[in-house]
């Protein structure tokens, strides 16, 4: 089997283990004590966060913009809507002619 | 259940399911052609969209495998990624309790980011979830993410300026709008600061793709360190 192939099956494992896990894990205790359960639930916006980052320290201008229009429409719109103002922005800045 | 109930349910389900196929085409489409970009042929990417199923940890891989990551760097990575679903699991799973052991095992493989807030929102409406609504819900969505895997990777080899079309930064932004939608939860501003710094400065000196567990610990300890929100302790008569 090609090394592709592999990754693609260990990562439905690993993706599937992540999707059971929590719920083996929870209904084995009573009780989530408080710290543990504040470290869950910031492991979204952690992790997440992580892979927007490293990218805008080496995003020039139309990258940047792009970002913070995606931030400050996020405060009133959908997901939809925010994603395809950053994504406008971003399109029109790298297109600009000159 | 009966097998009526059980259709009229599905089909309550797959009623509410355009709207968000819509939502996420270009995300499906977006997988498939980076997934074509980074050297994955069209059966590779269709085979990954079905069995991974998750989104951001598909393009995250597909990335880090064009930057000839190390395969176990990749799959720890698309863990990494999908560590959330343990959040949504664990939330999830007491929603589907009282279902049989096989169901919830069908159940946890399609619990993706929308599949978990709409079941969080029916069970806020009251009703109990079932099977026949579960399905109806997730496999239209399954089914189309599967399609614009395919559908992507081999338009993506059409697409002769990826720059200019801005794909190469589409998930950046993508992922930033997901960040800001957990801007509700308490001690978000300083979980994202920590987190930024963190994985900026493990980028400069360890290197991809470790920031992103050495960026995201560093919010996640934060989180737990941080002084607790007032906890109403349950009474104990």
């Amino acid at each position: 089997m090609s090394t592709t192939l592999w990754i693609i099956l260990a990562a439905a494992a690993v993706t599937y283990l992540a999707r059971v896990l929590g719920h083996l894990v929870l209904s084995r205790f009573a009780y989530v004590p408080p710290r543990v359960q504040a470290g869950l639930d910031a492991v979204p916006a952690a992790v997440l966060t992580t892979l927007v980052a490293p990218a805008a320290l080496s995003g020039g201008v139309p990258e940047l913009a792009a970002l913070l229009v995606t931030a400050l429409v996020a405060l009133r719109g959908g997901a939809l809507v925010t994603f395809a103002a950053g994504a406008a922005v971003l399109i029109a800045l790298r297109n600009l002619p000159g | 259940m009966s097998a009526d109930s059980g259709s009229r349910d599905f089909w309550r389900g797959a009623r509410s399911t355009p709207a968000m196929i819509i939502a996420i085409a270009p995300f499906g489409l977006l997988f498939g052609a980076l997934a074509a970009d980074n050297g994955f042929s069209v059966a590779e990417a269709t085979l990954m969209s079905a069995l991974v199923y998750g989104g951001a940890s598909q393009i995250v891989g597909v990335e880090l495998f064009g930057q000839h990551a190390a395969p176990w760097m990749i799959v720890l990575s698309i863990f990494i990624v999908n560590t959330r679903s343990i959040l949504y699991s664990a939330a999830a799973g007491r929603l589907i309790a009282h279902w049989p052991s096989a169901q919830k095992a069908l159940a946890f493989f399609l619990l993706v980011d929308l599949q978990y807030a709409e079941a969080e929102r029916e069970a806020e409406q009251g009703r109990k979830l079932t099977l026949g609504w579960y399905l109806g819900l997730g496999l239209p969505i399954y089914l189309t993410w599967i399609a614009e895997a395919a559908v992507g990777a081999a338009f993506g080899r059409l697409v002769t300026d990826p720059h200019a079309l801005g794909l190469d930064f589409l998930v950046p932004i993508y992922f930033l709008s997901l960040v800001m939608g957990f801007r509700r939860r308490t001690k978000w501003l300083p979980v994202v600061a920590a987190s930024a710094v963190a994985s900026i400065l493990a980028y400069l000196a360890v290197g991809s793709p470790w920031h992103v567990s050495l960026g995201a610990l560093a919010g996640i300890l934060l989180a737990a360190a941080l002084p607790l929100p007032r906890y109403v302790e349950p009474s104990r008569g």
